[in-house]
Order: C-alpha cells, then sequence, then structure tokens
C-alpha cells in the first residue's frame, strides 16, 4: 500500500522496477503464446493473478497493455507483427495502450469515427482526437481504432510521435491515468495498418472481452481488500464498551459485502472458464460478470467506508482508494447499464425458444 | 470445479429425462387451477406414486432403503431436471428430503422399517414441528414438552407454520424433555401418529389467502417412547442436522422456477404495449429484465459453487446463509419488475377473466413477501454470516 500511495503522486503511476519484476514472473506475457515469449496460460489463471493484483491495487498499465493490446496483436497481427510487437509485450520492454472512445464517450464499436485518410503511398493520415485513453503517457506504441473510408479498422502509432499529442485527464483514480490523444496529421506507413473490415471488429471485441474479464478480476480483489479492512476495523473499533462489529447495523453491512463478493466471485470464474472453453455465451457471462461486479465494487467502497466511520473518510485510509479504483473500473469497458443492454441483445432479441412441451396422457 | 458432467451422471440425467418426457403429465398446471388445496395435493400424491413406482422417488436414497444413492451432483440434476421439464412437485416433499434421511441417519432398525416405505411412496405423509409462537428466529426457546411417563411421552404444546400440516399422517416433532432445560439442552425429537387423541390441526391463514401451513395443538398427547429419534435429550442435533442437509440443495429449484418465471415475462414483453411500444422494447424494461438475468445467474453460479465446495469438503458451509439471502431477496426484487413490467394487469387474480397467466403473477407477487421470513429469516442470516463466517462478535 505505501507503494500504491508512492506511486499514486508520481505523473504516471508507473514503476519500471514493478514492469521488470512483473516480466520476470512471466505475468506480461501471461495468456499469450510461448512463440511470442508468453507465458501460454489460460483465462482462468488470467482472473487469479489479476485478482491478486487488483487486492493490492497495483497501479499503472498492466490491463491497458497485456490484456488489450496484447490481445488485439494476438488476435490480428500478422507473425511479423507479433513476434516484434506482441513479443516486445510479452518480454517487459514495451508499454501499449489503445485509443477507443472520442467525444461521444460510448464503448460501442459503431461510435467510432475518426477518420484515417488513404495516402497515395498506402499509408494513412489521422486528424482528430480520442478521449479516455488510459496510461497513454507511458505506451511505446498506441492502437488506434479508425475508420478507413467508412470501415472500422485499427492502426499502430508509436507513443513519441511528434504530432501526437498526449495531455493528461486527471480523474478520480489516481492509479492510473487517463489522457486526451489530439493527432494533427500523424502519419501511419502501411505496414502499421494491424486489421480493418471483419478482422478488426473481432479483434477488437476479443480485446475488450480479455480486458474487460481482466478488469472483472481486479475488482473481485478490491472488493476482497474492502471486506478485509472492513472485518479487521469492526473487531477492533470500541464504543459503547464493545467492538462496534458487534451492532446488527454494522454487522449486517459486513455481511451484505461478503454475499455480493462471493457472487462476484462466482459470476468472474464461471466467465474466465466460459471464456478458455470458447463457449458460445462466453460474451454474455462477461457482460453478467462486468454488470454484477461493477455495482458491487462500488457498494462495497460505500458500506466499507461507511462502516469505518469519521476514520473511513481520512486520506490515509485505503477505502477511497479503492472507492475511487471502482468508479473508473466500473465505467471502464462499459458500466452496468452498457453490458446489461449487451444481455438484452443476445437473449431477447431473437425467435423464442420452443417451449420444450412434454407429452404424456393425462 | 468440472462444470461438464462426468459419464454417470450424463447417464442419469438422460435416462431421467427420457422419463420425464413420456410422464409428467401435459399442461397439468392449467387443468388443475380450479382444485381446491386438498385436490391438488390428491393429485401431486397419485403423481408421487407413479414417480415412486418408476424408481425415482428419494433418488439421494441410499438403495438399501429404497433410493438410488445419488451423488450430490445427481440429486442436483435431479432437482434441474424435474424443473426444467415443468413437472409436478412431489407430495411428500419433508418426509423425502429431510426426515427420511434423518431416520436413515439417526433411526433404529425397527424405524426404519416402519416408516421408510411408506415415505417413498406417499402412504405416509410427514410434516415437522419446529417454530413456536413464541419460538420463532429464537428456536431453542421452544417450550413444547415431552414428559417420560413409563413407557410413553406425553406432550403438551403448541407449534406453528407446519407446513402440510392439514395432509400429514405423522409429524417430526421437536420437544423440550427435560423441564429444567433451557435452550438447545434437553430438546428430544419424537415421531407422532397425526391420529392420536389430543392432536389438533388448526389451518393458518397467510396472506396470500390459502393455508399452506398449519398451528397443531398438542393436549395430553401420548407418544411411545420407542417413537425417539435419535437420543432423549440429543434433540438439537438431530434438528440441526436436518437445517444444514436441506441447505445442501438450497435454491436449486428456487433458481430455475425464477428462471422459468423470467422467460415468461420475456415472452410476455413481446407482446406487451408500454409507453407507445413493445415492452421488450423499451429500455428501460430491458434494463430490469436484463438486471433480473444477471442476479438469477449470480443464484445459479453461487449454487453451482456451493456445491463443488461441499463435493470436495464433505460438509455445506455457512454459505447456504448467502445462498438463502440470494434467492429470497431476489426473487422479491424480480416479483416487483414483473409487476412493473405488467403494469395495471399485473394486480389482477385468477378470478378476473382479464388477469394474465390466471393470476400466477399477482400470486406469486404476495407470496414471495414470505421467502425473506421463512427457512430462517434475512436478518438471521446475516447474524450468521456475520458471527460464523465473518468472526464478528455475536450481536445478541
Amino acid at each position: 500500500m505505501p507503494e500504491v500511495r508512492r506511486l499514486m503522486e508520481t505523473e504516471t503511476a508507473f514503476d519500471q522496477a514493478l514492469w521488470s519484476k512483473f516480466a520476470q514472473q512471466g505475468w506480461t506475457g501471461i495468456i499469450f503464446p510461448e512463440q511470442y515469449d508468453g507465458f501460454g496460460l489460460g483465462m482462468v489463471e488470467m482472473a487469479a493473478a489479476l485478482e491478486e493484483m487488483g487486492r493490492a491495487l497495483v497501479p499503472g498499465p498492466f490491463i491497458s497493455t497485456v490484456l488489450l493490446a496484447g490481445t488485439l496483436l494476438d488476435h490480428a497481427g500478422t507473425d511479423e507483427q507479433k513476434r516484434k510487437y506482441l513479443g516486445a509485450i510479452c518480454r517487459g520492454e514495451a508499454r501499449s495502450t489503445l485509443a477507443l472512445l472520442e467525444h461521444s464517450a460510448s464503448w460501442d464499436l459503431d461510435a467510432v469515427q475518426l477518420e484515417a485518410t488513404s495516402l497515395p503511398n498506402g499509408g494513412f493520415k489521422l486528424n482528430g482526437e480520442k478521449l479516455f485513453v488510459s496510461d497513454a503517457a507511458v505506451a511505446d506504441f498506441l492502437l488506434v481504432a479508425v475508420r478507413i473510408e467508412g470501415e472500422l479498422a485499427v492502426l499502430m502509432v508509436p507513443g513519441d510521435a511528434p504530432e501526437l499529442e498526449k495531455t493528461a485527464t486527471p480523474g478520480m483514480d489516481l492509479t492510473r491515468r487517463l489522457y486526451r490523444i489530439s493527432f494533427a496529421n500523424v502519419i501511419a506507413s502501411a505496414e502499421n495498418l494491424l486489421c480493418r473490415g471483419k478482422l478488426a471488429r473481432q479483434a477488437l471485441e476479443a480485446a475488450l472481452d480479455v480486458a474487460c474479464l481482466g478488469a472483472v478480476a481486479e475488482m473481485v480483489g478490491g472488493i476482497q481488500s474492502l471486506v478485509d479492512m472492513t472485518i479487521a476495523y469492526a473487531k477492533t473499533r470500541k464504543q459503547f464498551g464493545r467492538p462496534i462489529g458487534a451492532f446488527q447495523a454494522v454487522q449486517h453491512q459486513c455481511a451484505d459485502m461478503l454475499v455480493v463478493l462471493e457472487g462476484s466471485r462466482s459470476a468472474l470464474y464461471y466467465a474466465a472458464w466460459a471464456l478458455s472453453e470458447n463457449d458460445p455465451a462466453a460474451g454474455r457471462a462477461i457482460s453478467v460478470a462486468k454488470a454484477y461486479v461493477s455495482e458491487a465494487y462500488r457498494e462495497a467502497g460505500n458500506k466499507s467506508i461507511q462502516v469505518q466511520g469519521g476514520m473511513g473518510f481520512t486520506w490515509e485510509n485505503d477505502a477511497h482508494l479503492h472507492y475511487r479504483r471502482a468508479k473508473a473500473s466500473e465505467i471502464a469497458f462499459g458500466d452496468a447499464a452498457y453490458h446489461r443492454e449487451r444481455i438484452a441483445k443476445s437473449l431477447f432479441d431473437r425467435e423464442p425458444l420452443r417451449n420444450e412441451v412434454s407429452v404424456a396422457a393425462d | 470445479m468440472d462444470l461438464n458432467l462426468n459419464p454417470q451422471e450424463t447417464e442419469f440425467r438422460d435416462e431421467l429425462r427420457a422419463w420425464l418426457q413420456n410422464n409428467v403429465p401435459l399442461d397439468w398446471e392449467t387443468h388443475r387451477l380450479r382444485d381446491s388445496m386438498e385436490g391438488r395435493f390428491q393429485f401431486l400424491r397419485a403423481w408421487q406414486k407413479r414417480v415412486f413406482e418408476a424408481g425415482w422417488a428419494g433418488v439421494a436414497w441410499p438403495k438399501e432403503y429404497g433410493g438410488r444413492g445419488a451423488s450430490l451432483m445427481e440429486q442436483v440434476i435431479f432437482t434441474q431436471e424435474m424443473a426444467a421439464a415443468g413437472a409436478p412437485p412431489l407430495a411428500n416433499i419433508l418426509g423425502l428430503a429431510l426426515i427420511g434421511p434423518t431416520i436413515i441417519t439417526y433411526g433404529t432398525q425397527a424405524q426404519k422399517k416402519r416408516y421408510l416405505a411408506n415415505i417413498l411412496s406417499g402412504d405416509e405423509i410427514w410434516c415437522q414441528g419446529f417454530s413456536e409462537p413464541n419460538a420463532g428466529s429464537d428456536l431453542a426457546g421452544l417450550r413444547t414438552e415431552a414428559l417420560l411417563d413409563g413407557d410413553h411421552f406425553i406432550v403438551n404444546g403448541q407449534k406453528v407454520w407446519n407446513s402440510y400440516g392439514w395432509a400429514a399422517d405423522w409429524c417430526a416433532l421437536v420437544t423440550r424433555s427435560d423441564p429444567a432445560s433451557e435452550k438447545h439442552k434437553g430438546l428430544t425429537y419424537l415421531l407422532v401418529d397425526m391420529k392420536s387423541p389430543g392432536v389438533e390441526v388448526r389451518p393458518l391463514r397467510q396472506l396470500t389467502g390459502e393455508s399452506e401451513f398449519t398451528e397443531l395443538f398438542f393436549r395430553d398427547v401420548h407418544v411411545p417412547a420407542e417413537n425417539v429419534l435419535g437420543a432423549v435429550g440429543d434433540g438439537w442435533n438431530v434438528a440441526l442436522g436436518i437445517l444444514a442437509h436441506e441447505r445442501a440443495t438450497l435454491g436449486v429449484s428456487a433458481q430455475i422456477a425464477m428462471r422459468r418465471q423470467l422467460d415468461r415475462l420475456v415472452e410476455l414483453s413481446r407482446e406487451m404495449w408500454r409507453n407507445g411500444r413493445r415492452a421488450l422494447e423499451d429500455p428501460l424494461v430491458r434494463q430490469k429484465l436484463a438486471q433480473a438475468y444477471v442476479e438469477n445467474e449470480i443464484l445459479r453460479l453461487n449454487q453451482m459453487r456451493a456445491v463443488s465446495r461441499i463435493i470436495q469438503t464433505g460438509a455445506p458451509g455457512p454459505e447456504g446463509s448467502i445462498l438463502k439471502i440470494g434467492w429470497s431477496e431476489a426473487n422479491q426484487r424480480f416479483q416487483a419488475t414483473a409487476q412493473e413490467i405488467l403494469g395495471p394487469y399485473a394486480q389482477l387474480t385468477g378470478e378476473s377473466d382479464l388477469a394474465i397467466d390466471n393470476g400466477a403473477w399477482s400470486y406469486s407477487y404476495l407470496r414471495a413477501r414470505g421467502n425473506t421470513i421463512e427457512a430462517g429469516t434475512s436478518e438471521i442470516q446475516r447474524n450468521i454470516i456475520g458471527q460464523h463466517v465473518l468472526g464478528l462478535p455475536k450481536s445478541y
């Protein structure tokens, strides 16, 4: 926690030494193939690792780099691009992120409007803005969702391109920074086109699903941390001659925190398992988890601060760090309402199933 | 945990599914709508007889007592398949699920021989006597007394909230056999013939209008001494065993029933109009239906994890309280959602020809009010979680 607070005060919340440790353990390549220097683990293992990271409130660009950009490259890159860019991520040599949202602030791929103009030499020119880009300041290269002649596409742009301006847009969560990216005639060469059309849509959907799952895992870890600190407080803080945990109004709030923690965990590991099995309903399972956990983490933060009373309201208390992370995570990759609509589309907007009628003489 | 069924479980499921497909009475709920409660019960008894003769009653019971020795996973499958097929419930549900297994665990050979077969066939219906007017959440405060007089006990007292008390032939009764004792000590579990002189059954009318439950009055009822289940004075442990056993599959059928209702609500939303368009196109309706789905999935997945934990450790944990809070409170929210979506029609009961689904929704809305009270109130469940899971000090 002291390390979290130290990084929170820095400009980017990124620490190279910590990142190198992750790389040594193989986390930066956790779900990617060994041929690209990945660790080759599955979604369930990824979820377990992210849960621990969330419990510790690890700051920095892990989800942006590994889950978001990494998955996009894994799905859409040529072998050459994967060896170069995905490999660099896996080895811990590079950071990256996805620039997706624009002014409409929508996670819908249909909302992408930033136009990449085709150039005679096969390259592309970018003018416009992306918002809410996570950890952009430390990205060695950015993956940018654009439209090429109306078609969805993803371009790779070097993080230090001179025509690219990164402006910090400070938010509540101090452990992960958000940026506005302004493109003023940024040129991307032909070989920096990662994908377009149907492949771009599939790759973006896959990357958002994996990153969303990772975010949910982080959130579950965060809820665990809140439960632990709240119980510890309720057992030791004494008023009216006894620990406040002996009062039902307090005890019942703690019980409610445990109830949402367990529900969150069930939803997370089912979604992770479904994704690892390539179950056709995996996307819906991820949406169930994101919808439920988004509200669970927020409410756990609320209750934790409430139970901890005046102490809970201080800067020094760790509950608000989770409360801030909870809000940012709630928004990232679609909030509960977004995912409920996604569930509605998947479940309701089709022909009604024929009833399984059991036929028997009465 | 492994969510895939092994070959034995698959075979079990397929065999049951096929039998249900050929035997569940078509549209039985519609046909039985105009039944009295007693008439409906006789129908369910006949259904149980059919299930019993096909070898599907008491699947969890050991084979030597007429069951199938079903594993916990198979028990879950059984509940799921019965619910998915829309099968009628088994009439002697308390006997099959709770009292029969308790007799198997604690009973003498003579008791097993005398009672078990009739539980399976439904020839003898069982109820339980636990709660009293002054002992609900504080069950250990019960005062119904059983005083030993030679070769029999003399029972005096009153029980309340007995499911099927009006249909029962036998009652599993928790009594205080040591008048000097307090709380959990000095309790004895007795098997009582409901036809014994001095037993009075009074219907308990609930807010939905009918009387699922009864009050039972015992006035100098003679119970043979050999009708003690377990040891004299060990009644609390016997009772706890029942509650723990219940929690293993608690909520499985509740979750499925809720899911079936949700699927039906979605279909109704396709047809109904709301704010000038089809309800299912209304963003608010979509959000509420999706939220109901989310909560139902959480119930289902929590249940699977709980079953998995029992399979691994052999014992149900206090997570039973999480499951109970889960299904009861989710159902209440779901019923509120359904009322909202169905609009003015939702309030109509089965007596009105305009009612939706013959008044099923107004009924389930009212009935759901009892969910957070029965089988351990939400407040008690939170106390259990607070004390036994989180290790917080006892609050009372």
